[in-house]
């Protein structure tokens, strides 16, 4: 049986330890009628053999050519040394570090990562991690609430968001009676509409959430914006991209005070793909609001004999000991995923980083102006935008998206339902990982594609 | 021995040039210098050598399933087959975008379809979510369609959850989360909920009770019938927290036990990596009659393939950016597909001999069990609270001296409702000998805990570190290195 090491030898001399007969004994309390066999519908063990042959199956089945597809998860080398050292059974195989004298390793390395976000983002305390981007939105905006101690909160959220990351802000907040208003962008920019900063806002909003880049890949004006909610009592909420904050401004240089709260998505420091997860949330803020962070936290420590060594801390803000009145019902930190982000970082270090980020947003430019040969693309805004753009397409972008696939290349995200525009288009993205061939091959596939269907 | 950190390192290092792009920030004139950064963000750069020995060097200060029994009551801490992780980790699975269309992505959806339905299959229930990224976030989705449920049918009257006082600290917090009430729900002496407890907490006020069975006692709860024939009869729902699902896998199903709703942990009974601490999958499964109320998307089957569903207008919507840990789902299923019909039964019948055989040994070297007229489940819980008394040694001085061993510590003061004790869990993938090992260690603490109760309370002595100050920690908050 798999993985269940008991002989036969074992299981009798156990029972007749404990005075029973068989293992049917052990499930004396369970009503018998609620005791059933497995049904049918579970099929019959597969060997590793056969289970292998079909996974690889399966993975071969999904595409694998090229994609210029970003729109919040993006394609990034991962060094194999992060690979392998991701395999090792003491990372994997170990529990939250409650027993800080077994699990040293895990709270060092989240010590590293705190670090590591903190030194990014421009800010003092980072939490330990929470599940994605737009869980760590939800915790960032509950936290602004707590800090604010509105009765009746509101929140300004920019319209260039991830609409997925508001779908989940939407779907998590309602319930507790967080109103969340909008900031509209503005057509030509497709960033927030600066004609709002003449004004006062409207309501008293607990905070102001800004997206750097956003959702479109502009480069919001955000020192402005920050100054504005400011003056309006609202605390600040940066949504960003970690990685290219080794290059852009990061949150806690915004404005003339700085963002209040930075978070985000982990995976462009990092980490696979993979379909979608597991990646990691980061929640990063200011010294003065560290009781009000949810989540894991790991502080430096000494042991009676003055040896140091590092423990969860501000544990009565969690929900095992807090219980309902905890900060938030998390008790996950991303730990595997935060070794995967901070051992790439420690390996490209600062200048390596920025190198990164930089060559995402040349790559993203060549693939911008590729595109922008022909009549029918156009960029979508005016503007600075960072390693993704949107473009305006005209005639039938169906029929192109199709055409390029049967080529073999995914052409970034048409822009329709969750994801439309006022213009029809496309979310196109350029990491590290692409080469001169890529574009190359995009740029014929364009030409064919393109001739024929709409004049140039 | 203390690991140098390797972020304030000061250090003029070469890093690995194999990971360096030659980009130049002077090539970059379309972004505002405003909107640059102008300082450093001091990472540290080390040479690919001195990143995979520092690495390596911190996982070895872990105790791990890997190198080390690790009996933590309600954690499931066991063996996480390689055999899942390599698999999940082809290629094919690892470079796919969240984005592209299903088409294109059919052997992902294939894996994660069969998931959801033997899932729902060996819970009893309709219909499986796989995004929730652990127990808490199924839990709060759990709640989210009660609550969903009743204000569809015009009933906005039920604010209140009820929660047995013995129940994981997530079960409160998640329905808090949601914007419920918590009511608590005392536990009788033997383990089972009070019923007259229960009778008194329900009202018209109620939307559901949450429940883990075997509870967080280690006990089977006997009246489950009843509990949950009650709580529908006040016009309430059921929820199970699944955390305790090993005991019973493959034998008996929530759906059977009258419940409507539910999560389950993959990295407790499904054998993926806890990871020290994450990342984790908390399925939600529900009855037919809250399908509409499940959170998006999901995978579907139809002629023409698999798709994800479209947000249905009673769903309480979207969990997370993307559709889930879909790496995680991926080793639950090679786990799964592993065992096999027979061997999801065989699970829960070895979880439980083993917790048996460990807590019969335990009570005859004259550990204290909290339950001792009970059968254990796939855990039991032991209590401290006499020798407390006697000779001052706690169940945290116990629980530190096991890492001496080379034995990682129990669930420590967990149940709440237990004073002093300790939740211990073998799982099944422990072998008798291995089981023989732990109760020798407890036997010789039990001499210590008679001979030399004083020793004991400094303890550990065999780990890289003692005690460690958390008080003098959490008043210092050193939580970045300032370097």
């Amino acid at each position: 049986m798999p993985f269940i090491p008991h002989a036969q030898e074992d299981i009798q001399a156990m029972l007749h330890t404990m005075g029973l007969q068989a293992t049917s004994d052990l499930f004396s309390e369970v009503p018998d009628h609620l005791n059933v066999e497995v049904p049918a519908d579970i099929p019959e063990a597969l060997n590793e053999i056969e289970v292998s042959a079909l996974m690889r199956e399966r993975a071969q089945s999904n595409f694998q050519e090229l994609s210029f597809l970003g729109a919040g998860a993006y394609n990034h080398h991962v060094p194999h040394a992060v690979l392998d050292m991701l395999s090792r059974g003491e990372w994997l195989t170990a529990y939250t570090p409650y027993q800080a004298e077994a699990s040293q390793g895990t709270l060092q390395l989240i010590y590293e990562y705190q670090t590591m976000m903190t030194r990014l983002m421009d800010m003092e305390v980072s939490n330990a991690s929470l599940y994605d981007g737009a869980t760590a939105l939800v915790e960032a905006i509950l936290m602004a609430v707590r800090i604010q101690k509105s009765e009746t909160p509101r929140v300004l959220i920019t319209a260039a968001l991830h609409p997925w990351v508001f779908q989940t802000l939407v779907a998590q907040l309602s319930p507790l009676g967080i109103q969340l208003d909008t900031l509209p962008t503005d057509a030509e920019t497709g960033c927030c509409d600066a004609a709002i900063q003449a004004g006062s806002a409207q309501h008293a909003f607990c905070a102001v959430v800004l997206a750097q880049p956003n959702v479109w890949g502009m480069i919001e004006p955000v020192d402005a914006w920050v100054d504005w909610a400011h003056a309006q009592n609202a605390l600040v909420i940066g949504y960003v991209n970690p990685m290219l904050m080794a290059w852009l401004k990061p949150p806690g240089q915004w404005g003339q005070r700085g963002a209040d709260i930075a978070c985000g998505e982990g995976q462009p420091l990092g980490l696979p793909l993979a379909g979608g997860g597991p990646y990691f949330g980061f929640l990063v803020t200011r010294r003065a609001h560290i009781r009000q962070l949810p989540g894991r936290l790991v502080a430096r420590a000494e042991d009676a004999k003055g040896r140091a060594g590092y423990v969860l801390t501000l544990q009565a803000r969690e929900q095992h000991i807090r219980r309902a009145k905890a900060t938030s019902n998390i008790c996950t930190n991303q730990g595997v995923m935060l070794l995967a982000a901070t051992m790439t970082a420690a390996l490209l270090g600062t200048a390596g980083l920025r190198a990164r980020a930089i060559r995402c947003h040349e790559n993203c430019r060549t693939l911008v102006d590729l595109c922008c040969e022909y009549a029918e693309i156009t960029p979508m805004f005016k503007g600075p935008y960072a390693y993704e753009c949107a473009l305006k397409v005209s005639g039938d972008i169906d029929a192109l998206h199709q055409a390029l696939l049967d080529r073999g290349i995914y052409f970034g995200l048409p822009l329709q339902n969750d994801f439309k525009t006022v213009q029809p288009g496309v979310l196109v993205c350029a990491t590290e990982c692409h080469r001169t061939q890529d574009f190359d091959r995009l740029s014929v596939s364009l030409k064919a594609s393109l001739t024929g269907q709409v004049s140039r | 021995m203390s690991i140098e950190l390797c972020f304030n390192s000061d250090r003029a290092m070469a890093p690995s040039s194999a990971h360096q792009l030659d980009s130049d920030h002077a090539h970059v004139d379309d972004i505002p210098e405003a909107l640059i950064r102008h300082d450093a963000a001091a990472l540290p750069a080390l040479s690919e050598l001195e990143a995979v020995r520092h690495y390596t060097c911190l996982s070895q200060l872990n105790y791990s399933i890997d190198t080390h029994f690790y009996p933590l009551g309600s954690c499931s801490m066991k063996y996480n087959p390689r055999a899942a992780r390599r698999l999940a980790h082809l290629e094919g699975f690892v470079g796919a975008h969240p984005l592209w269309q299903a088409e294109i992505c059919q052997g992902t959806l294939a894996c994660l379809y069969e998931l959801q339905t033997q899932l729902a299959v060996l819970t009893g229930m309709k219909q499986t979510v796989l995004s929730p990224m652990a127990g808490a976030q199924g839990e709060w989705a759990g709640v989210a369609m009660i609550r969903a449920y009743h204000q569809a049918r015009g009933d906005a009257a039920r604010t209140v959850i009820l929660v047995p006082d013995a129940a994981h600290g997530t079960n409160p917090a998640s329905a808090t989360r949601c914007g419920f009430e918590i009511r608590e729900v005392a536990t009788l002496p033997d383990g089972d909920l009070d019923l007259e407890a229960l009778d008194a907490a329900l009202g018209p006020d109620v939307a559901g009770l949450m429940l883990t069975n075997p509870s967080t006692l280690g006990v089977f709860e006997r009246q489950i019938e009843t509990i949950t024939a009650k709580v529908h009869a006040a016009g309430g729902l059921n929820y199970y927290d699944g955390a305790n699902l090993n005991a019973i896998l493959g034998r008996v199903r929530p759906g059977d036990m009258g419940f409507d709703v539910l999560h389950l942990n993959l990295h407790k009974t499904f054998a993926t990596p806890h990871g020290g601490g994450g990342p984790g999958a908390g399925p939600v499964i529900a009855v037919d009659r809250l399908v509409p109320y499940l959170p998006h998307p999901y995978v579907t089957k139809a002629e023409q393939g698999y798709d994800w569903t479209q947000p249905a207008s009673e769903s309480i919507g979207r969990l997370s950016t993307f559709m889930g840990n879909i790496g995680v789902l991926l080793q639950a299923y090679v786990y799964l597909r592993l065992l096999g019909r027979q061997g999801v039964r065989r699970v829960s019948s070895m979880a439980v001999l083993n917790a048996a055989y460990v807590q019969h040994a335990l009570s005859s070297l004259g550990y204290v069990l909290a339950f001792p007229e009970r059968r254990a489940s796939h855990e039991f819980v032991i209590t401290l609270d006499e020798i407390h008394r006697q000779t001052g040694v706690r169940a945290l001085d116990v629980a530190k001296r096991l890492l001496d061993f080379g034995i990682h510590a129990p669930t420590m003061y967990f149940p709440l409702c237990v004073p002093e004790c300790l939740l211990i869990e073998p799982t099944e993938t422990e072998s008798k000998a291995t089981l023989d090992q732990f109760i020798a260690a407890m036997s010789a603490i039990w001499n210590e805990i008679q001979n030399d109760p004083e020793s004991l309370k400094q303890a550990p002595y065999q780990c890289v570190v003692g005690r460690l100050d958390e008080v003098k920690a959490a008043r210092t908050l050193d939580v970045a290195d300032k370097d």
